[in-house]
């Protein structure tokens, strides 16, 4: 998709007042967060594999074209293909040209974030395939025309009753008498459709959470299964990977995965965790005669050794998505693109520019919740301000905030030329409201006082009271 | 106020770094502060040349701006034993993020780290390096406490300002859910994005309303004056204090944002 980031502000103000997305954000803090916080309680050592994990993923980074070379020739080993691919337009053009080959029409997919980077869906469908999401959230925001709103949860911004409308809509077979009312009903009536789709497409697409070079594996979790038959069932199946994901040996993969469904949905594994090593061999029951593998770089090689560097050790839990007020405060479509909240706003400028994704990295209180819960120690909001410092460098920063911020600075270095005019300043704001304490309206500050009242300063500076002898 | 520590050693010197919000906004935060400093034992100064610690410039990308500020503020205060500040937001801009603006400065850096080493939060300073336990003050209410971001997260202040709210006189801590939730203020944040922060406001008054308490109490004043000034909004009726206030005994000032009597 185009990224929308640009326009964050508008789309979050009207975020705040759509009452069906806040009563679908408060599952957020009642799922994900609580069930973390249990998670996280009830393992001794979860902190210790938090830093194990960092230190893995350090020392990866660290020696990445060695790891992808190893990957790349074990894959091979197994009668699996690895493709390159520098940027989306190129990753989905291998994809394309790998359904041709096979006279593919129809192609499941499981989640994958690197699918939704790329836009696949949108490529492969131009091309004549028809493309059908297999995971519920993303099978949903695929009928609705929509983005994730989040990384583990696509469709979360949804509450029941609007999906039941959106199947009642788009399924047409469906009774118009049958109960829709409950959340496994829906499933049911899920399930029941995408079951057809399993069995009649060509070809499976998933993402990776984690690729193994020790053995060329890649690993997927997922809670519903549909992993499993994508990649299963079809003929062939395509493994969609960014370049970071790679992990050095199979208990390197097991230090990572005991993290990440702890971070992200409280579980202690998620339901399935699948690990697919090349096409089926002679002698297993099942599996694709065709396996591939496409190595998406798409701005990845480019952050290694940069400031953002750290942020290359994001596994896509989302624990600073779920504990970010702001996120909390106007959902995930308002970041204008796939990824949201703190990581996002690291990532997003990062991969579609600055220019399109500024407004990201400078909404952020800097509560630094995100850093504290990142199982992986990416400092989130250290590297949000140093995309703000290279707003700076760029001469991006607006010019009235950028004169105001001179002025300030200005006086701030002259301590007594700071006290005096801090002196007027609080005397006159202390006129209009120390009576109420308060001051409702301000011209100049109104962005404040539209929302807040003002407390009004209580007299005097303390510089002031102190410069009189004032002591107690 | 209780200590446990010896009295016979060398009162030890402690600048106080005021804050340039409480400066302009709420003075008696600093006296409480002085009054809370110098019954701790420590001999309390207050040098002449801090304006602002430069958070807002560094926050916002303006390094180069936050660097002459930051050295201005050194140099006023390296001289003391320690240097105190009623706010953990402030505190952790001299202690943690001081040192990361010069980090590239080899012939500074070491003067920021060593400055670096003797910054404290009022309260943490008081219970961690004062060894106080306890307070000699009264206050008739409850009071319920919220985490401030910086404190809570950079600082480790947790336990120690409901240890000493607790030895306050008359003082019952009711706690609020989510208490160490952001406010939503993040400085040029609450004006910048000002609706998001409104809407991260409203949750936290949410809050700390439902605690039941009759004051809401924290120690950050940038915190309060978001969530003062979006009660009174409201129209609610739960005052505000910063902490240095309430244990200090020096509650006599209207509460922020509320009326002269």
């Amino acid at each position: 998709m185009k990224p929308q980031s640009h326009a964050f502000k508008e789309t979050a103000a009207h975020a705040i007042h759509d009452p069906g997305l806040q009563k679908a954000l408060a599952n957020v803090r009642s799922g994900f967060v609580a069930k973390r916080a249990r998670a996280r309680s009830a393992l001794p050592e979860f902190d210790q594999l938090c830093d194990e994990a960092r230190d893995i993923k350090n020392h990866t980074l660290a020696h990445l074209n060695l790891y992808l070379e190893a990957y790349e020739t074990k894959v091979r080993e197994h009668g699996g293909h690895v493709h390159w691919a520098t940027d989306a337009a190129e990753a989905c053009g291998i994809i394309a040209d790998i359904c041709r080959n096979q006279d593919a029409r129809t192609v499941t997919k499981g989640k994958s974030m690197i699918g939704e980077e790329i836009a696949l869906n949108d490529h492969l469908e131009r091309q004549g395939f028809e493309v059908f999401e297999t995971d519920l959230g993303e099978y949903l925001i695929q009928i609705r025309g929509e983005a994730p709103s989040h990384i583990i949860g696509p469709a979360i911004h949804l509450t029941r009753p609007q999906i039941e409308a959106d199947f009642r809509r788009v399924h047409t077979g469906l009774p118009a008498d049958r109960n829709l009312d409950d959340a496994t009903k829906l499933v049911a009536e899920a399930r029941a459709v995408l079951r057809e789709r399993f069995v009649a497409a060509d070809v499976g697409i998933t993402g990776a959470n984690l690729l193994i070079a020790e053995t060329g594996t890649s690993v997927i979790v997922t809670n519903e299964g549909n992993g499993d038959l994508t990649q299963t069932l079809p003929r062939t199946h395509i493994v969609i990977a960014s370049i970071e994901k790679m992990v050095p040996t199979l208990e390197d993969a097991n230090t990572i995965l005991r993290i990440l469904a702890r971070s992200a949905t409280g579980q202690d594994m998620s339901t399935y965790t699948t690990f697919s090593t090349g096409p089926k061999r002679a002698g297993d029951p099942d599996g694709p005669d065709h396996y591939h593998v496409v190595l998406l770089d798409n701005g990845r090689s480019a952050m290694l050794g940069s400031q953002f560097h750290d942020m290359l050790r994001c596994i896509r839990c989302g624990a600073c998505i779920n504990h970010c007020p702001v996120y909390n405060a106007v959902g995930g479509h308002a970041y204008g693109w796939v990824y949201p909240g703190p990581m996002g706003a690291v990532l997003t400028p990062s991969l579609v520019g600055i220019e399109e994704a500024g407004h990201l990295p400078n909404a952020s209180s800097f509560c630094g919740h995100c850093e504290a819960v990142c199982p992986m120690s990416i400092p989130l909001p250290k590297l949000m301000r140093h995309w703000r410092e290279r707003e700076v460098d760029e001469g991006r920063m607006p010019l009235v905030q950028r004169t105001l911020f001179k002025a300030w600075a200005f006086l701030a270095k002259r301590p007594a030329l700071y006290r005096a005019a801090s002196s007027i300043g609080i005397a006159s704001l202390s006129l209009l409201g120390r009576r109420q304490g308060r001051i409702r309206a301000l011209p100049f500050a109104s962005s404040w006082t539209r929302h807040r009242d003002l407390p009004a300063p209580q007299g005097r500076t303390f510089r002031d009271q102190w410069r009189a002898g004032r002591r107690t | 106020m209780t200590r446990t520590r010896q009295s016979s050693e060398r009162q030890p010197r402690v600048g106080l770094f005021v804050t340039c919000i409480v400066d302009l906004f709420r003075p008696s935060v600093a006296f409480a502060a002085l009054k809370l400093l110098r019954e701790a034992g420590c001999d309390v100064e207050v040098p002449a040349t801090q304006t602002c610690c430069g958070q807002p410039a560094y926050n916002s990308g303006l390094r180069a701006d936050a660097r002459p500020i930051a050295a201005q503020v050194i140099a006023a205060f390296e001289d003391y034993d320690y240097v105190v500040a009623p706010s953990g937001s402030c505190a952790a801009m001299l202690r943690l993020h001081y040192p990361e603006l010069f980090a590239a400065d080899a012939a500074y850096a070491p003067r920021a780290q060593a400055f670096a080493e003797k910054v404290y939060e009022l309260v943490s300073f008081l219970v961690d390096v004062m060894e106080i336990d306890g307070v000699d003050a009264s206050f008739g209410g409850s009071v319920t406490y919220h985490d401030a971001c910086s404190g809570l997260r950079e600082l480790d202040i947790k336990d120690q300002p409901r240890r000493l709210l607790e030895s306050v006189k008359g003082l019952e801590l009711k706690e609020m859910d989510e208490a160490e939730t952001c406010c939503g203020f993040g400085g040029t944040f609450a004006v910048k994005y000002a609706d998001i922060s409104s809407a991260i406001a409203e949750r936290k008054t949410k809050c700390a309303g439902e605690a039941g308490a009759d004051c809401l109490v924290a120690g950050d004043l940038g915190c309060l004056m978001q969530l003062a000034g979006k009660l009174s909004r409201e129209g609610s009726g739960l005052s505000v204090r910063h902490v240095a206030e309430v244990l200090a005994g020096m509650t006599d000032e209207p509460a922020i944002g509320a009326p002269e009597d």
